[in-house]
């Protein structure tokens, strides 16, 4: 079977566990090129997140990271394994904040919401609520253009919320960001994180990002990416990416993932 | 504990520190609109120089007996050219004819290209099979079409909306084409999404991030109708058929009056640019602006 089970919210989630999950992976692998010449992308992956949790995914380049999420967002199908996400579409969001130029902040918003079902009458006030929520209630009429990258990923992430989905796929949303502005916006992300309850699955490269957002680390081998290890993030929120147990954590974490990419020399 | 009592503070200041954040990022003021003097001297000034220069150099050579004067009318000449015309009352009519079977030819044009273009576009079959065709038409003038046209319709209405037709086309689904191509695969996977497929997905996402090529194709688009038609109406004939521009000027040869040839040329010229300014030029920058794609001239 190769596919991803999006079920309706209300069915549980019954993926092989008792326990309900937001996202189960079941010994996904996917491998792209045509048969016989085939390159493995991803090997055998099993993850849960379960519901209202914060885990990153954390990897160097090539290990298909990226792949994960967009094969976990329906985007693209798995060679091998399941996929089930039992509260339904996820949403996604990317490293650009891909809003479309064509409408304000604002109807950006009202279109998630309109194509949610939500009634026209609703829209307004929701988007309106959603803006107030990632703080930028007074740019409902401001075009893309005219805001700042730090608030069009804000406005990219209430549009995501407007999903209404039970998990949130993020893939490098901050990458492309100043210092300055990631850190504010680590703060809001679990900020709202804590406030709307929604499980996400965060990909990174970024050590630190990782360990200061999650509260779970998995970190992937390159090429093919596999589950090497994961740590639990025991550290109290809020935290600061400053904070000594974050960097006390980063600093073991990079060695594994140091390790990892020195196999690849050695091959 | 001193450090947890900063962070809870820290979090409260959160939002102010936000918004200064989105203070310092954001410009502290719009660019504000040039004065009505420096449009004047940037804009006007320059297009008015190079019209009187022309005007000189046809001037000279009219002095100079280039050709003799029946050829080579003064610009004075054509000015009186025109004087006649509004006197007789005659002009309006003339340049009505002509732009109503222009625009009608367009709508058609716009009516058919469009959704042409949409599933040469998106089926690629289709494209395969016409996509080469309808570039290739591109090139090929209109006025060949003008035998094939009066054969089948004879000298009549429909010949010339053939022509037209067959000119403007091509160049508006070539147009919506370009436009769709140009659409970063990004917009349409946030689409997706969000929910967005199959006619939602055209409807919200596929036509309005393919507009600004649309545009460009129906500016295009205009100009081939435009020329199709002074084509059609310089051969298609006929009493029964009313007189537009390129009538009037067959008229003009037959007699001629050079001066009437050159004002309709002029004439011909100045429809066309003025509807590429006065409605296709401000649609497509007010998109383009929208989209913060064009930055306001200074």
């Amino acid at each position: 079977m190769a596919t991803a089970l999006h079920k309706p919210k209300g069915q549980g989630g019954e993926g092989g566990d008792d326990a309900p999950v937001a996202v189960h992976l079941d010994h996904v692998s996917k491998s792209f090129g045509r048969p016989g010449k085939q390159q493995l992308v991803l090997d055998d992956i099993t993850l849960d997140v379960a519901p209202g949790e914060f885990v990153t995914l954390l990897g160097a380049s090539g290990c298909g990271k990226s792949t994960l999420l967009n094969l976990t967002a329906g985007l693209d199908a798995a060679s091998a394994g399941t996929i089930t996400v039992p509260g339904g579409r996820p949403a996604l969001m990317f490293q650009d904040h891909a809003l479309f130029p064509w409408l304000t902040a604002g109807k950006n918003i009202e279109l998630a919401l309109r194509l949610r079902g939500v009634p026209q009458g609703e829209r307004r006030a929701e988007a309106e609520r959603l803006l107030t929520l990632v703080r930028l209630s007074g740019a409902h009429g401001k075009r893309v253009h005219e805001l700042s990258g730090g608030m069009r990923q804000r406005v990219a992430l209430a549009r995501a919320l407007a999903q209404d989905s039970q998990l949130l796929l993020m893939d490098e949303p901050f990458a492309a960001l100043d210092a300055i502005t990631r850190d504010v916006l680590h703060e809001e992300l679990t900020r709202i994180w804590r406030e709307t309850g929604v499980s996400i699955l965060f990909v990174t490269h970024n050590v630190r990002e990782a360990v200061r957002l999650a509260q779970r680390v998995v970190l992937l081998s390159s090429r093919p990416g596999r589950v090497v290890h994961e740590w639990r993030v025991d550290i109290e929120q809020p935290r600061r990416i400053e904070d000594t147990a974050v960097s006390a954590l980063s600093v073991e974490i990079t060695e594994r993932l140091r390790e990892e990419i020195r196999r690849h020399g050695q091959q | 504990m001193a450090s947890s009592e900063t962070r809870e503070k820290g979090s409260e200041d959160l939002a102010g520190l936000e918004a200064g954040l989105d203070a310092l990022e954001t410009p502290a003021t719009t660019p504000e609109r040039p004065p009505v003097g420096r449009i004047l001297v940037s804009k006007v000034l320059p297009p008015v120089v190079a019209i009187v220069l022309v005007l000189a150099i046809w001037q000279g050579a009219y002095w100079a007996d280039v050709k003799r004067d029946d050829a080579l009318p003064s610009p004075l000449d054509v000015g009186d050219e025109f004087a006649e015309m509004w006197r007789q009352g005659t002009l309006f009519e003339y340049i009505w004819t002509s732009v109503s079977r222009g625009v009608l030819g367009f709508v058609i044009a716009v009516a058919v290209g469009t959704p042409l273009g949409l599933i040469v576009a998106r089926v690629k079959v289709v494209r395969a099979a016409i996509g080469p065709v309808l570039t290739g038409l591109q090139s090929l003038p209109s006025i060949a079409w003008v035998p094939a046209a009066i054969i089948w319709f004879g000298l009549t209405n429909s010949t010339i909306y053939a022509v037209v037709l067959l000119g403007a086309v091509p160049s508006i689904a070539n147009g919506i084409v370009s436009g769709v191509d140009q659409i970063p695969p990004l917009y349409l996977r946030a689409g997706r999404m969000l929910g967005a497929s199959g006619l939602t997905s055209v409807r919200h996402v596929l036509l309005p991030a393919a507009l600004p090529g649309y545009l460009a194709g129906l500016k295009q688009g205009w100009a081939f109708s435009w020329r199709s038609l002074m084509a059609a109406e310089l051969i298609v004939q006929s009493p029964s058929l009313g007189t537009g521009l390129g009538q009037l000027m067959d008229g003009y040869r037959a007699m001629q009056n050079m001066s009437g040839v050159l004002a309709t040329i002029i004439l011909i010229l100045v429809v066309g640019v003025a509807i590429d300014l006065l409605f296709f030029s401000p649609l497509e920058r007010r998109v383009l602006r929208g989209r913060g794609l064009l930055a306001r001239t200074t």
